[in-house]
């Protein structure tokens, strides 16, 4: 857990007066909606489909007790008593009005919890592995970093009016939780030859209607240089990166236009320029933020505690167990994910009278602590081995132990016509229809790890590219079609899906999903073989021939 | 459009002049970079003051040679969204070490006086007559800032050192 | 969402209204006869002609304190001079999310 100090709160409370002087100069018609809007935008603020939408940061996905406490009282005072987790370690509040939204903000501001640039062309919230800190075989805890660098870009004074928005994540495992490939900067701690840690720097990678996987720029930036070539990135994007096109102002396609070596030679070059800016990360420096980042006072406990071999002959218990319990680098402990994906729920969304249920049982089994992942579902951190049974059967009653993680129904979508004013389509009844179509547990074990991702328009919200099976909604003719691509991954190995086919009307989807998914367990080489390597071994065709043959 | 420099609403002693427009006398005198790159020793020559509006997205390096027989740079915001300005106005100031006035030009709001100040900036056109009157209030706003830039703020970080440097010292 | 600027080009093919978010609290807003704002779709000034389209569109748009981001949007005119949203999205703005968003307690 990271405590802010005095100054971090200090800053924050700043925000939230400077905030309500903008929200009152626009209500009283000082400001116009035009200037308004990017103001609004820089904290969080969107206009949707039937009000506005507030987006609120989890740094790095850490959370406290308190403060999810605190997002249950906002859904309740001023929402409509829910919330719902993004792909970006965020929550949004669908019906929040403007001028409650200072309130609401100043409420959040007292667990030290902020909404500073969560949406706008500027430095978004810096995110990181959601497993940080607890991964068996980290390199060391990234959100030390993730902080770092989210000091440094907060109301940076060069940075706040980018071309575009701007995205960092952060991954210190082998196995990448945070989908670094896909932001405008991934960094990728490890350690070079002379055990020194560092950051492979990736960057130029990203979704919407441009899609690239990041590419890398510097194999190892040593970790106290990682400031100051961020900002030498971010000035030679600040200057070059389009804006006389939103579509083409990502770093993505600057990068992409330039090419990744003169984009690098040009960084270069700046850095090289800027010199000693005070940027440079001392020992000291990074103590300071390692210090305020604390962790539990694990106990020695056994690996495999007498609770957890009764528990065995419970089988619920021990088919939620193998999905949703994870190993943790303490010995005894766990790492348990919540699924927020049950059968016919909106994937993402929980309940205000769930987050403070989570936030007992966090205080209760996982030291006050909760993470938020991209795939929208939560976790907690440190839970004792001997304490899941019980665990267990809370989490069952609350709804929350759903056994479909990283399964055909642990469905990533964004909000799509049912919210967003960006959106062509629907996503959300699509997901719920799946959901039902594939409720069958065994059914779901037997394909085993499969990620849908679906998104109601080509800005990819819904992360469809990188879907092992990918669902874009369209519109033509006024009617909501569907794209289907198949192979995309968000991981280490990531890379976007290919089309399979035309187009589908709404009615079709589930069906076709249907038919892709017997395809996969007809066409795999044994059952270990994933729904995504079978599309990598056979291509799209075979798929295809099977999906469309009928249609 | 009310000029602020040093925090106070001052009279603005430049005359923009626009391109192909006769100078006329010898008072100080604001013009584009085209105008003045055209003949720069020329404009420099006159008893009056020069100073130069310079585009954001035009290359400094052909401004730099000048800085320090000039007056004023303006910089220009065409929208308050777009911020090239920013990075140019950090770079006159803290590389090149211009230390003449830093204008911000074009489309000003309250919102932006205090990233703007810790870029460089030191006069502002500001577009709306409340929002020069706020200068000093909005000032205040802020008292805690996590960059270091050339405007020489205690940043955070120097702030959490020197008060564990302080505690230690104590004990 | 389309502009008003770029509606200007827009030539309306079927009765229309023009709607708006308030700015207040974000709610679903409908330009009314009156000049005004009513947050019922029944109350919406119906437009039969792209010029008459137009001159509401520009009457909201000039309310810029009161609602934002007014747009053109068909309707369709049930039997009884009923009106109702003229496509997808205008029903869920009017009538909510297609969606139960109960989630489990």
């Amino acid at each position: 857990m990271y405590a802010y100090d005095e100054l971090d709160r200090t800053l924050i409370n700043e925000r939230v007066s400077e905030f309500r002087d903008q929200v009152k100069r626009r209500l009283s018609g000082e400001l116009t909606e035009d200037e308004f809007k990017i103001l609004r935008l820089q904290n969080g603020v969107y206009l949707q489909l039937h009000a506005y939408m507030f987006r609120v940061a989890i740094p790095y996905g850490t959370l406290s007790s308190k403060q999810m406490r605190r997002f249950a009282h906002v859904a309740r005072r001023y929402d409509r008593d829910y919330g719902h987790f993004t792909t970006r370690q965020n929550i949004q509040f669908n019906w929040i009005k403007l001028s409650e939204l200072p309130d609401a903000l100043a409420d959040l501001a007292e667990v030290g919890i902020h909404a500073m640039q969560t949406s706008g062309n500027n430095m978004r919230n810096v995110t990181s592995d959601q497993w940080a800190g607890v991964a068996p075989g980290e390199i060391e805890d990234p959100r030390i970093w993730s902080e770092l660098i989210r000091q440094h870009t907060t109301l940076h004074p060069e940075f706040s009016f980018l071309p575009r928005k701007f995205k960092i994540a952060i991954t210190a495992s082998e196995h990448d939780r945070a989908a670094i490939k896909i932001h405008d900067i991934g960094l990728r701690l490890h350690k070079n030859a002379d055990g020194e840690t560092g950051f492979e720097v990736l960057v130029g990678g990203g979704l919407g209607r441009t899609p690239f996987i990041a590419k890398t720029i510097k194999p190892f930036v040593p970790g106290r240089d990682i400031l100051s070539y961020i900002e030498a990135i971010l000035r030679v994007y600040n200057q070059y990166g389009r804006r006389d096109n939103i579509y083409k102002a990502r770093i993505k396609i600057l990068v992409h236009e330039l090419g990744i070596e003169k984009f690098s030679k040009e960084v270069d070059e700046e850095w090289r320029l800027m010199g000693d800016v005070g940027l440079t990360l001392d020992h000291t420096a990074i103590e300071e933020v390692r210090s305020r980042f604390s962790y539990p006072a694990y106990e020695k406990l056994p690996h495999m505690p007498d609770e957890l071999k009764q528990a065995a002959h419970d089988p619920l218990f021990e088919r939620w167990r193998k999905n949703s319990v994870f190993p943790h680098k303490v010995q005894g402990y766990s790492i348990v994910v919540l699924s927020l994906k049950p059968v016919g729920g909106p994937p993402g969304d929980a309940s205000a009278d769930q987050m403070d249920a989570i936030a007992d049982l966090a205080d209760r089994y996982s030291f006050g602590e909760i993470r938020v992942g991209h795939e929208q579902n939560l976790a907690l951190p440190h839970v004792a081995k001997r304490d899941l049974p019980a665990l267990f059967k809370t989490l069952d009653r609350l709804g929350l132990a759903t056994p479909n993680v990283n399964l055909v129904t642990d469905i990533i979508a964004c909000p799509g016509l049912d919210y967003c004013s960006l959106a062509n389509a629907r996503s959300i009844p699509i997901a719920q229809e799946l959901t039902r179509r594939f409720a069958n547990h065994d059914t779901a074990s037997l394909i085993g790890r499969l990620h849908i991702n679906i998104s109601g328009c080509i800005n990819a919200c819904g992360h469809h590219h990188v879907g092992h099976i990918g669902i874009l909604g369209v519109e033509k003719n006024g009617e909501e079609f569907y794209q289907i691509t198949i192979g995309g991954r968000a991981d280490e190995n990531a890379q976007m899906g290919t089309l399979i086919g035309p187009a589908v009307p709404y009615a079709e989807v589930a069906d076709v999903i249907e038919d892709i998914v017997e395809a996969y367990l007809a066409l795999r080489d044994r059952p270990e073989e994933l729904f995504v390597d079978a599309v990598k071994r056979l291509g799209v065709e075979p798929f295809k021939e099977r999906v469309y043959a009928t249609r | 459009m009310p000029l602020v420099k040093n925090a106070r609403i001052i009279t603005d002693l430049f005359v923009h002049v626009a391109d192909g427009v006769e100078l006329a006398g010898d008072g100080a005198i604001l013009v584009t970079a085209e105008r003045f790159l055209a003949d720069p020793e020329a404009l420099l020559r006159r008893a009056g003051k020069v100073g130069v509006i310079w585009p954001n997205n035009r290359d400094l390096d052909g401004l730099v040679p000048y800085l320090d027989r000039l007056a004023v740079v303006a910089l220009v915001f065409p929208t308050f969204r777009d911020g090239r300005a920013y990075s140019q106005a950090r770079l006159l100031r803290e590389r090149h070490g211009y230390d003449g006035e830093l204008r911000a030009t074009g489309q000003i709001l309250r919102d932006q006086f205090v990233f703007m100040t810790r870029a460089g900036f030191d006069a502002f056109e500001v577009k709306k007559d409340a929002d020069a009157d706020a200068f000093a209030d909005t000032m205040k706003r802020y008292s805690v800032f996590y960059q270091p830039t050339g405007d020489g703020r205690v940043t955070a970080l120097h702030r959490r050192q020197q008060l564990r440097h302080s505690e230690s010292a104590e004990q | 969402m389309t502009s008003p600027l770029e509606q200007k080009k827009i030539k309306i093919t079927g009765p229309s209204m023009v709607t708006a978010n308030r700015t207040w609290d974000g709610a679903v807003v409908y330009r009314t006869g009156q000049k005004g704002w009513s947050t019922e779709l029944r109350d919406a000034a119906i437009v039969r002609t792209s010029d008459d389209a137009r001159a509401l569109l520009a009457e909201g748009v000039a309310d810029d304190v009161g609602a934002i981001g007014a747009y053109i949007a068909p309707v369709e005119l049930k039997e009884g001079g009923k009106i109702g949203p003229g496509n997808l999205r205008e029903q869920i703005r009017s009538e909510g999310v297609t969606i139960d968003i109960s989630v489990p307690a």
